[in-house]
C-alpha cells in the first residue's frame, strides 16, 4: 500500500470507508508531515491536537455515509472558523477569533471532514505570490525560494507538499488558479454564486468566489460537490441545480466545441507556454473535440478594469477594520488619530496601495471616468463570452503567462506582478467557472497549467474536459522534499 | 383644489422675504427586525443587546434584505400617492465613524425604491398639496455616547442596521404652520399604514430641514442651508425661524448665503455652521456588491395596494359625505387613526352629531387637561356611546351627562350604572313635574305677580327653581312646556 500522504482524496475516502485505514492514521500522517515542513511557512495557525481528537472521535463513532468521512483538511486563512483564529494574512486581524463558521467550511465539516489548521495567504487575498502576508512569504515545494503564487499560496504549497490531502482557496482574480498552476496542482474557480461567501473575509465582493484546490480532477469534483450550496445568508448565492460532479465525471468530450481565443496569445509570452497550449489543443482534438478559433476582443481591457473594480470594492470592504470593534488597535490621541495609526500599522503596503486606488476611483469627479467605465468594460467582457458561447462549449487557454518566479523577484514592480493574472482575471469579471490543471513543465522544471473556462453553472462540463486532458497528459509533480 | 398660502413673511427695512422650506424626514420602519439582519429592534433595551454579527460588521458577514421592511416602504409609497420603482439599488455611503461599524451605510442613492408623490395638507386656510421627491431605505447607525465615561466614548449598536425611510419633500413648504401640518400628516399616514409609529421622543421620526429665503415675488430659489437632525416639530419651527431670520440679516447686510450644513442648538435657540460645502464629505457612493438590485413584481406591488387601509384623506371625505360632518370636524377626527377608530366605534350605536360634539368637545378637553393620548383614554367607546344614548333617549339631561362623564373619567364605569346608583335619572313624568311647579308657584306669589304683569325675564327664574327642587333631574323640556301653561 502506498503511503497515506500519497493517496488522493477520493482514494482516501475509499480506504476509510473500507476501514483499511482510520481517520486517526490519516490525520496523524498529515500532522506529522506538516510539523516537519515548517520551513515552507504554510500554516498561520495549527489546530493539530484538536484535529487528532476529532479523528479519534470519528473512528469511535464513524459515519461512512458522509462524503468526506474523517478526512483532515487545512484551509485558507480567509475562511472564518469558529473558535479558531482567522487572520486573512493581516496584522489587523492577527488576534481575531470568530464566533462563527463560514458556510463553505461548515459544509466541509458537515460532510465529515476535520480542520487541520489555517493556511497562509496574501494579506486580504491581495497578491499573486503570497509575499504580502503579515505572516511571511510561503515557499513553493516545487523549488527553493520560489513563490507558490497567490493569494491562495499557502493552500497550494500545503497541497503540493502533501501537508493536507486537499484544500480550499478563494479566487478574486486568479487566486486559486494561478497558485495551482505554479505548484502543479488542480484549482477550480466556480461560477459566481455557486459557493457561499458567508463567513469569508471579503476582498472584492462581486468577484470573490471560493473553490477547491486538489491533486487531481476527481478530487476536485468531489470537493466542489461538498463546498457548493445555495445559501440564504449570501444574497448573491444562486439557487441552481448542483450536480453530483464526481459521479457524473466522464472523459467523453467527443463532439464538444472548444474555443481558442486569439487574444490570449499575448506579446512576450514564453514559447514554452505557447507549446503547452498547443499540446492541450492537440489532446482535445485527438479526443474528438472540435477546435474553434474565437475572439474575445475586450480581453486587453480586463486587467485595467479589474484593477479598478477590485480595489474600489476592497477600499469599502476593508473600512470595517478600524480598531473599534475587534482586531488590532493602536492607541491614538482621538478617534481620527486612532484610525490612522491602527490602519497605518495594521495594513501592509499592498493592501494600502489598493485601498488608495479604490478610494481614488470612487471619489466624486473620478467615479464616472474610472469605476463606471470599468463596470461598462466588465459588461463588454461578459458580452464577449456570451457571444462566443453561442459557438463553443468551453474555452482553452494557458493559466498563467509564466511559471513560478523567485521570491522577491517582482516585489517592487506591482504592475508586473498584476500581469500574472492576465489570463485569469477576465473570468472573474464575467463570473464564469474555470479550472486550472497541471499540463507540463518549463525548461526550469517548474509546472505550468492550462485553464478551461466554461459556461455559467456548467462546472461539470469543464471538469469532464479537464479529466480528459489530465488522463492524456498524466502529469506527475516532481517534488523532492528539499525542505525536510 | 384651493392652493391658499398662509403668509409667513420676514420684513426687513422695506423688503419682504418669503421662506422656502424642504424636509428630509427619517422615519424608522415599524419592523421586528433590522433592514439587513434578524436582530430585534426594541426601543430602550440594554446597550448592545440587539446586535447581530452583521450589524457589528464582523469579517465575512453579509447583509440580507428583510422583505418585511421592503413591504413597509412600498406601502408608505402607496400612501404618499407615489411612484413605486420596480427596480431599485442599494448603495454604500462610505464614511468613518465609531458608531458606523461597516465604515459605510447601506442606503439608496440614484435609484430609490419610491419616486415622486404628494401629500395634502389641511391648513386653516384650506388644503395645500406638497410634493414628495422620493423615499428611500437606509440603515440607521449606532449611537456614540460621549458623557458616560470621562476617558472614552462608548458605542451602543442597538440602533445599528435598523431600517429607516428617508422621505424627501420638494421645497414646497412656506411657513411654520405648513411644516407642522406636513409632519403631522406624514406621521398620520404612516400610523394609518402601520409603517412607522411616528414616535418623536424615541427618535422614530427625525428630520433634516432645508431652509432658504427669497424676496417676495422672486422666481428662483435662494441658496439653502441644511439643518441636521431636528427631532421635534417645535424645534423644527424654532430652527427654521432662527435660520430664516439669520439668512435675511445676512442678505440685508449685503452678504451672501453659503451653502452649508448647520446644527440647531436647542439651549441657545440658534443654528451654527457644522460644515461648509467645500468640507462636505465625499461619500464615494457605489452599488453595494453584496446585494443584488431589488426588483419588485407587479403582483408584489398590487397585493400590497389591495391591502392598503382607508387613509386620512379618504376617511375625511367619507366622514363629510356620509356623516355630514364639517371639514373641520372631519379633520380633527381623522388626523389620528386611534381617534378615528374611536369615533367610528361610538357612532356605530349612537347619534352622529351628538357623538361628534362629545368627542371633539368634552373628551378632547379631558384628554388635553390630563395630558393623555387617545390610546390612554379612560373612557371606552362603548361607554361613551351608552352615555350619548342616555342623553338622546331623554334618560338624562345634557347637564347631568357632564357630571356622569366626569365620574366615568375617574372611575371608568358604565354610565348606566352610574345613573342608577346615583339616582340621576331624568324626571319625565308630567304629573310629578306639575307637582313641583305648583310648589314653586305657591312659594313665590310675588314673582308670579311680577311675571304676569309683564316681566317675561322671570320665566328663567321659575325654570331654575323647578330644576333646583327636582335636584336637577326634571326634564327641562317638560318643565318649560308645563310652566308656560301654568303661568298663563
Amino acid at each position: 500500500m502506498p503511503d497515506i500522504i500519497d493517496l488522493t482524496l477520493v482514494e482516501l475516502v475509499d480506504k476509510i470507508r473500507k476501514k483499511k485505514i482510520s481517520s486517526k492514521e490519516v490525520t496523524a500522517a498529515y500532522v506529522d508531515r506538516s510539523q516537519k515542513s515548517k520551513k515552507l511557512n504554510t500554516y498561520v495557525t495549527e489546530d493539530f491536537e484538536i484535529a487528532l481528537k476529532k479523528a479519534d472521535n470519528f473512528d469511535k463513532n464513524p459515519n461512512y455515509e458522509k462524503k468526506l468521512p474523517g478526512i483532515p483538511i487545512a484551509v485558507k486563512d480567509l475562511f472564518c472558523t469558529k473558535n479558531l483564529r482567522t487572520t486573512a494574512g493581516s496584522k489587523i486581524l492577527g488576534n481575531f477569533i470568530p464566533t462563527y463558521e463560514s458556510t463553505v467550511t461548515e459544509n466541509l465539516w458537515n460532510a465529515g471532514s476535520i480542520l487541520l489548521g489555517k493556511l497562509n495567504c496574501d494579506e486580504f487575498a491581495m497578491g499573486s505570490s503570497n509575499e504580502t502576508s503579515f505572516f511571511g512569504n510561503v515557499q513553493n515545494p516545487v523549488g527553493e525560494n520560489l513563490v507558490p503564487g497567490g493569494s491562495s499560496g499557502g493552500s497550494a504549497s500545503a497541497l503540493a507538499a502533501k501537508l493536507t490531502p486537499t484544500t480550499i482557496g478563494t479566487d478574486t482574480g486568479g487566486s486559486i488558479r494561478q497558485p495551482a498552476s505554479f505548484t502543479g496542482t488542480v484549482g477550480l474557480k466556480p461560477t459566481y454564486g455557486s459557493c457561499s461567501r458567508y463567513g469569508i473575509v471579503a476582498f472584492a465582493s462581486s468577484l470573490d468566489q471560493a473553490g477547491p484546490m486538489t491533486r487531481d480532477v476527481k478530487d476536485c469534483s468531489l470537493l466542489l460537490e461538498v463546498m457548493s450550496s445555495y445559501d440564504r445568508k449570501d444574497s448573491t448565492s444562486v439557487d441552481f441545480k448542483r450536480g453530483n460532479y464526481l459521479k457524473e465525471l466522464n472523459n467523453s468530450i467527443k463532439g464538444k466545441k472548444i474555443g481558442i481565443p486569439k487574444e490570449y496569445r499575448v506579446e512576450g509570452m514564453p514559447k514554452e507556454i505557447e507549446d503547452l497550449w498547443q499540446k492541450g489543443i492537440n489532446i482535445i482534438k485527438e479526443a474528438g473535440a472540435e477546435i474553434v478559433n474565437i475572439s474575445l476582443p475586450n480581453t486587453k481591457y480586463a486587467l485595467p478594469a479589474y484593477y479598478i473594480v477590485a480595489p474600489a470594492e476592497a477600499s469599502s470592504n476593508l473600512a470595517r477594520y478600524d480598531g473599534v470593534k475587534y482586531g488590532f488597535r493602536s492607541k491614538g490621541e482621538n478617534l481620527i488619530d486612532m484610525y490612522e495609526k491602527t490602519r497605518s500599522e495594521g495594513f501592509g503596503n499592498e493592501v494600502k496601495r489598493r485601498i488608495m486606488i479604490g478610494t481614488y476611483v470612487l471619489s466624486s469627479g473620478y467615479y464616472d471616468a474610472y469605476y463606471l467605465k470599468a463596470q461598462k468594460v466588465r459588461k463588454l467582457i461578459k458580452n464577449d463570452f456570451d457571444e462566443v458561447y453561442k459557438k463553443v462549449d468551453a474555452i482553452l487557454t494557458p493559466s498563467t503567462p509564466s511559471s513560478a518566479f523567485k521570491i522577491g523577484e517582482k516585489t517592487n514592480d506591482p504592475v508586473s506582478m498584476y500581469l500574472n493574472d492576465i489570463f485569469t482575471v477576465p473570468i472573474n469579471l464575467a463570473g464564469l467557472p474555470a479550472i486550472s490543471i497541471p499540463a507540463g513543465i518549463d525548461s526550469k522544471g517548474y509546472p505550468l497549467g492550462l485553464q478551461i473556462i466554461g459556461k455559467a453553472f456548467e462546472e461539470q462540463n469543464i471538469l469532464n474536459i479537464a479529466y480528459s486532458i489530465e488522463k492524456e497528459i498524466n502529469f506527475k509533480n516532481k517534488i523532492n522534499d528539499w525542505w525536510m | 383644489m384651493a392652493k391658499n398660502q398662509s403668509e409667513y413673511l420676514i420684513k426687513r427695512n422695506n423688503n419682504e422675504y418669503e421662506v422656502v422650506i424642504g424636509l428630509e424626514v427619517h422615519a424608522q420602519v415599524l419592523s421586528e427586525s433590522k433592514l439587513f439582519s434578524s436582530a430585534p429592534t426594541k426601543f430602550g433595551a440594554e446597550p448592545n443587546t440587539q446586535v447581530s454579527l452583521v450589524d457589528a460588521a464582523f469579517p465575512g458577514m453579509l447583509p440580507v434584505i428583510n422583505e418585511f421592511c421592503i413591504k413597509q416602504a412600498v406601502k408608505t409609497g402607496i400612501g404618499l400617492n407615489a411612484k413605486i420603482n420596480k427596480k431599485s439599488i442599494f448603495d454604500r455611503k462610505n464614511y468613518f465613524y465609531a458608531d458606523l461599524p461597516q465604515g459605510y451605510q447601506i442606503s439608496q442613492y440614484k435609484n430609490p425604491i419610491v419616486g415622486e408623490g404628494s401629500i395634502v395638507l389641511d391648513l386653516t386656510t384650506g388644503e395645500k398639496i406638497v410634493g414628495i421627491e422620493r423615499l428611500h431605505l437606509e440603515q440607521d447607525a449606532g449611537k456614540s455616547i460621549h458623557d458616560m465615561d470621562p476617558q472614552n466614548t462608548l458605542v451602543d449598536l442597538n440602533r445599528s442596521g435598523i431600517a429607516l425611510m428617508e422621505i424627501v419633500s420638494k421645497p414646497d413648504l412656506r411657513s411654520l404652520e405648513e411644516v407642522n401640518a406636513y409632519i403631522k400628516k406624514l406621521r398620520s399616514i404612516m400610523r394609518y399604514l402601520g409603517t412607522c409609529d411616528g414616535n418623536m421622543q424615541e427618535g422614530s421620526l427625525r428630520a433634516d430641514v432645508n431652509v432658504s429665503v427669497r424676496k417676495k415675488g422672486q422666481k428662483g430659489f435662494g441658496t439653502r442651508c441644511e439643518i441636521k437632525n431636528v427631532n421635534s416639530i417645535k424645534f423644527m419651527q424654532m430652527a427654521i425661524d432662527y435660520e430664516a431670520n439669520r439668512q435675511v440679516d445676512v442678505i440685508e447686510e449685503g452678504g451672501t448665503i453659503d451653502q452649508e450644513t448647520r446644527l440647531f442648538d436647542i439651549k441657545k435657540n440658534e443654528t451654527r455652521s457644522m460644515r461648509s460645502k467645500e468640507d462636505a464629505h465625499d461619500y464615494r457612493y457605489f452599488p453595494d456588491p453584496d446585494l443584488l438590485p431589488l426588483e419588485l413584481s407587479d403582483k408584489f406591488i398590487n397585493d400590497l395596494k389591495k391591502n392598503i387601509p382607508e387613509l386620512p384623506d379618504e376617511k375625511k371625505k367619507r366622514f363629510i359625505e356620509k356623516f355630514k360632518l364639517s371639514p373641520y370636524e372631519a379633520n380633527i377626527l381623522v388626523s389620528d387613526i386611534e381617534t378615528s377608530k374611536y369615533f367610528e366605534e361610538v357612532i356605530e350605536k349612537s347619534d352622529v352629531k351628538l357623538s361628534t360634539n362629545w368627542i371633539t368637545g368634552e373628551l378632547f378637553a379631558l384628554l388635553n387637561e390630563k395630558n393623555l393620548e387617545i390610546s390612554q383614554n379612560p373612557i371606552s367607546a362603548k361607554n361613551l356611546s351608552k352615555l350619548i344614548n342616555l342623553i338622546k333617549d331623554g334618560t338624562i339631561s345634557g347637564k347631568i351627562a357632564k357630571s356622569v362623564f366626569e365620574i366615568m373619567a375617574d372611575e371608568g364605569k358604565d354610565p348606566q350604572i352610574i345613573v342608577e346608583e346615583k339616582g340621576l335619572k331624568q324626571q319625565s313624568d308630567p304629573k310629578e313635574i306639575e307637582k313641583l311647579i305648583d310648589k314653586v308657584i305657591t312659594d313665590n306669589p310675588d314673582k308670579v305677580k311680577e311675571y304676569k304683569s309683564g316681566k317675561d325675564k322671570l320665566f328663567g327664574f321659575f325654570v331654575g327653581q323647578v330644576m333646583k327642587v327636582s335636584g336637577g333631574k326634571a326634564n327641562p323640556q317638560l318643565v318649560n312646556e308645563i310652566l308656560k301653561k301654568k303661568l298663563l
